[in-house]
């Protein structure tokens, strides 16, 4: 029987591996796919819960944050598809105009 | 047994997401990333989400990650890997990743030590998950369903207006 924690331990280690991506890596598509390993980390955690305090809301939500996820990904990538027409480029440091 | 293949995916899972972050080729990345994808969903079948496993697989692994190559074939990969590999602060953002992810696991083994046995009776074994679902998905979550299909259109919407190239008058 693997207990509660050690799905809540895998959880905060893959969530901790998106949040390093997002901060080390400068291109823009890579930090997307490190968004994406965040939003799995947190319906990792939701199910696990959904799993050890009986009740079926936690797998709901994370039917939702499935579909905000798709949402996210297809307005991201379009927005990523814009900045590579503009820029010929998808280094985010070179996506500096609003740098005050 | 449980045991056994719990460690087996949650090792899979762990390694293939860090492989997605240290990878140079941006398809690469994507690749483990589907791996990933696929031992997350390993691991909810082992916390009988039998449903929210299959989409796992077929929307996320599926559509999303069909979403992001076809966006890697139209950027020019081998400009993409010119891009100078991490940031300057990248031993800095190491160290705070690692520091946010021991809190996090510090703080939910601490409070989380307690519910350590299961529910005798899962709520899905009797009726099966995927009917149990469903179920309460289109009666106490029905609004929320609706919701979400507004918000699906508008992102469709929006992707389109972005993506599109401006048209010349």
């Amino acid at each position: 029987m693997v207990p509660l924690s050690h799905y809540l331990i895998v959880s905060a280690a893959l969530f901790a591996i998106g949040v390093a991506g997002v901060l080390v890596r400068r291109n823009a598509i890579i930090i997307f796919l490190s968004i994406e390993i965040m939003l799995n980390a947190v319906n990792l955690t939701f199910v696990a819960f959904s799993r050890f305090l009986d009740s079926l809301s936690g797998q709901i939500i994370v039917f939702f944050v499935m579909t905000v996820a798709a949402a996210e990904a297809a307005v991201g990538l379009a927005i990523i598809v814009s900045i590579y027409r503009n820029r010929e480029s998808v280094d985010v440091d070179r996506v500096n105009l609003l740098k005050g | 047994m449980e045991q056994f293949f719990f460690f087996l995916f949650a090792a899979g899972a762990v390694i293939s997401a860090l492989l997605v972050i240290s990878r140079r080729n941006v398809m690469h990345c994507a690749l483990f990333l589907v791996l990933t994808f696929f031992f997350v969903a390993a691991i909810f079948v082992l916390l009988k989400a039998e449903f929210l496993a299959a989409v796992q697989v077929l929307v996320y692994a599926g559509a999303i990650m069909v979403l992001f190559t076809f966006v890697i074939f139209l950027v020019h990969i081998p400009r993409t890997e010119k891009i100078r590999q991490t940031f300057r602060q990248k031993n800095l953002a190491l160290a705070l990743g690692l520091l946010l992810g021991l809190e996090v696991a510090y703080i939910l083994y601490g409070t989380m030590a307690a519910p350590a046995s299961l529910p005798a009776a899962a709520p899905v074994g009797a009726v099966g998950n995927t009917e149990s679902f469903g179920v309460a998905l289109f009666t106490r979550f029905l609004f929320p369903f609706e919701v979400v299909s507004v918000l699906l259109l508008a992102a469709m919407i929006g992707a389109i207006v972005l993506a599109k190239k401006e048209i010349d008058r």
